[in-house]
């Protein structure tokens, strides 16, 4: 029970976000899972107009990335500023009204999309009233996270802020760029963009909603956790300034990457590959500084599960930051383009890296932040294997179906003509889809297991009043 | 090394150069768009967008005489496309491969979706791409496949739309989108949006659908001999 730092810092709300993100995963993992078995299987559309692929899709993506992914950010952003600074949040209150506006928008983002309210923009769904809501909270998530390094009392900004500083102005340039739309209704409205630069700036929004929400603030908990986890400093200072500024500039330039051969002009969608391939410096240098900051300490890999699964984390980023700029060379995005194979790389991004490195962070959270060992960590043992397995069935069930949907689609028989039809191609995705249901399934039975072990840790700290204990004890250190 | 340590110790100086640096790639890739002449063909060949005369309307548009707005029963029916999520399944924009202009045809242009607000390229075809799908099939194996596309095509996972067909249009919830779009730039005139309430009576939006389905790829006819794009 660490009581001096109970009474020295803002922890609440951290705890509820963290707890808040261990039941989105379980919505958003369900969702998931739910609508992979409706293309593997199209009869559980079962003709109602709210549960259909088209409309669960979006609620799934929002789920994971803004509910998931969004708790965990403002969680370990809350938790490391305070720690790394030395000071209590610069508003409390305003911390509360982030916890309950994100919320909010979680509860309106699940009502209207089920219903076909939709600006129909991939990511970026979510129709205008919500996107102001969203711009609101996201300020102050922002303002009060500036205002706590402002009133510091360690003299260096930890590496860790610097990401998440990053993700938070980024996010709000992209958010509310490619959000500008005309109300045609109140749950309507028409981007005021179109066509091909519509296009350009969705694509700037959907791969740096990626390369900042989903990879510069996870790298800020990266910087944090690893560390903390392992008992050891980051191992490179020099490292961690390259691949900040390398990532902050780069990153911004890949989402014409998407729109490779499309009417986009060549010189966009060049640029974009180029410097996606050049990300691959960065991202490695990030992933070897995370994964060295163990050098020494590789044992614990065989007693601390919640390591396993930073370091499993990395192994991932490393994994999908190299496929990714592989997937923007012209002559792979060529095949790749329209496949399945995206939908493994955005997986083995999302499950392997954003997912682990999230859970590893919310487990470290959960005992400093309630005061108690985790409920089982046996538990925590099995969510791992279950993850790291549904991961690997997921991404190559989906290697080979991108593939091979992208060679039938190409394919010529001896007679000179398209070789297989476009409903040839669909059927012999079945069993890959099926295939892509079951790793999702195991991936969500881990988070399952996490969400138990989560709130019965909370049961535990309760009946123990462990939080209440650290409040009212007279601090030792 | 000392510009870096700055920072470490300025929020303020940091704050700023992140938000400068952040700007760098989205300035580059996306502002020339808006104003390059080559990134819309029309302006090399402005054939492929409809010249409208004086006091024609919608109505006087042939299929190949140019990319125009959707009238109302076809913006209606994109409007469903939308709500239902169809774009994440289906692509609008074929690329210039010979398989795909075996598949689909003609690759797309920038001009053909400059009045898709927004745009509906798509990025995953677990159906086909649909850019050209127009006068591919008739009216009625639409209406089958759109309320059981397996009845049409076996291997199809596509969700059932039955209900495309029992919900009624409304005219002034259509006008209202319209001049939505007039606002942001599509050259709808106050007379197309005053006959739009007309044109969606009684119909469904299964109806509409159809025709938002049946135009896509229509508007310009492309010429085989024509470099659009370099």
């Amino acid at each position: 029970m660490d009581a001096a730092a109970e009474q020295k810092y803002d922890y609440g709300v951290v705890r509820w976000f963290t707890v808040m993100a261990a039941v989105y995963l379980v919505v958003g993992a369900s969702v998931g899972v739910y609508i992979a078995s409706e293309l593997a299987w199209p009869i559980l559309n079962f003709d109602i107009p709210y549960i259909t692929f088209g409309r669960l899709r979006p609620l799934h993506t929002n789920a994971v990335i803004f509910a998931f992914g969004g708790c965990v950010l403002m969680a370990t952003a809350f938790y490391t500023v305070q720690r790394t600074c030395g000071v209590r949040l610069w508003s409390n209150k305003m911390a509360w009204f982030t916890f309950w506006g994100w919320n909010l928008i979680i509860v309106s983002a699940v009502l209207t999309l089920p219903l076909g309210i939709t600006s129909a923009k991939e990511y970026a769904e979510l129709e205008w009233p919500i996107d102001i809501a969203i711009a609101v909270v996201w300020l102050s998530y922002t303002i009060n996270f500036i205002m706590t390094i402002a009133i510091r009392k360690s003299s260096h900004i930890y590496v860790s802020n610097w990401f998440f500083l990053g993700m938070m102005v980024m996010i709000t340039y992209l958010h509310v760029v490619n959000s500008l739309a005309i109300p045609v209704g109140m749950f309507k409205s028409y981007s005021i963009f179109s066509g091909v630069q519509d296009a350009m700036i969705q694509w700037w929004w959907g791969h740096n909603a990626v390369g900042f929400y989903l990879t510069a603030g996870f790298l800020g908990i990266m910087y944090y956790f690893v560390p903390k986890q392992a008992g050891r400093p980051v191992y490179s200072y020099r490292l961690s300034v390259i691949h900040f500024w390398a990532l902050m500039f780069g990153y911004v330039w890949l989402g014409a990457h998407h729109l490779q051969y499309t009417a986009l002009p060549d010189w966009a969608g060049s640029l974009g590959a180029a410097v996606s391939i050049a990300m691959i410096i960065p991202s490695w240098g990030g992933a070897v500084n995370g994964m060295m900051t163990l050098s020494g300490a590789w044992d614990k890999l065989r007693t601390d599960y919640v390591l396993r699964f930073l370091i499993m984390s990395l192994a991932f980023y490393a994994m999908s930051t190299f496929e990714g700029p592989v997937m923007s060379i012209k002559t792979v995005n060529a095949l790749s383009h329209y496949t399945d194979w995206t939908i493994g790389h955005v997986h083995s991004g999302a499950l392997g890296w954003v997912a682990m490195v999230g859970v590893g962070a919310m487990y470290h959270l959960m005992t400093r932040t309630f005061h108690v060992e985790l409920w089982s960590t046996k538990l925590v043992n099995a969510h791992f294997w279950t993850a790291t397995i549904g991961t690997v069935i997921y991404i190559v069930a989906m290697w080979v179906s991108g593939i091979m949907q992208g060679l039938m689609w190409r394919a010529y028989d001896e007679y000179g003509t398209l070789a297989y039809t476009f409903a040839e191609s669909v059927e012999a995705m079945h069993p890959y889809y099926a295939m892509r249901a079951i790793g999702g399934g195991i991936f969500l039975f881990g988070a399952v297991l996490m969400l138990v072990n989560i709130l019965m840790t909370v049961v535990k700290a309760s009946s123990q009043g462990s939080v209440r204990q650290a409040r009212t004890a007279v601090a030792t250190a | 090394m000392s510009m870096q340590t700055s920072m470490e110790k300025n929020i303020w100086g940091l704050v700023v150069v992140v938000a400068l640096v952040l700007s760098v790639g989205g300035i580059v890739e996306i502002v020339p768009l808006f104003y390059l002449k080559n990134t819309m063909e029309h302006n090399a060949y402005p054939e492929v967008v409809w010249q409208r005369a004086e006091g024609q309307t919608l109505d006087d548009w042939q299929p190949g005489d140019g990319v125009r707005p959707y009238k109302a029963l076809e913006l209606a029916g994109r409007d469903a496309y939308q709500r239902e999520g169809c774009y994440l399944c289906h692509s609008q924009m074929v690329r210039p491969f010979r398989n795909e202009k075996e598949r689909y045809g003609h690759y797309s242009l920038a001009s053909e979706s400059m009045y898709d607000h927004p745009f509906q390229w798509g990025s995953k075809r677990t159906g086909p791409d649909v850019a050209r799908v127009g006068g591919k099939y008739s009216d009625d194996w639409h209406r089958k496949h759109l309320r059981a596309p397996r009845s049409v095509v076996p291997e199809s996972v596509m969700p059932n739309y039955p209900w495309l067909k029992d919900s009624p249009l409304d005219g002034a919830t259509i006008q209202a989108h319209m001049r939505g779009m007039q606002m942001i730039g599509v050259p709808y005139t106050d007379a197309d949006i005053e006959m739009a309430a007309a044109e969606v009576e009684g119909k469904t939006e299964e109806d509409a659908m159809v025709a938002y389905l049946q135009v896509l790829g229509t508007m310009a006819k492309l010429d085989e001999s024509k470099a659009y794009r370099e």
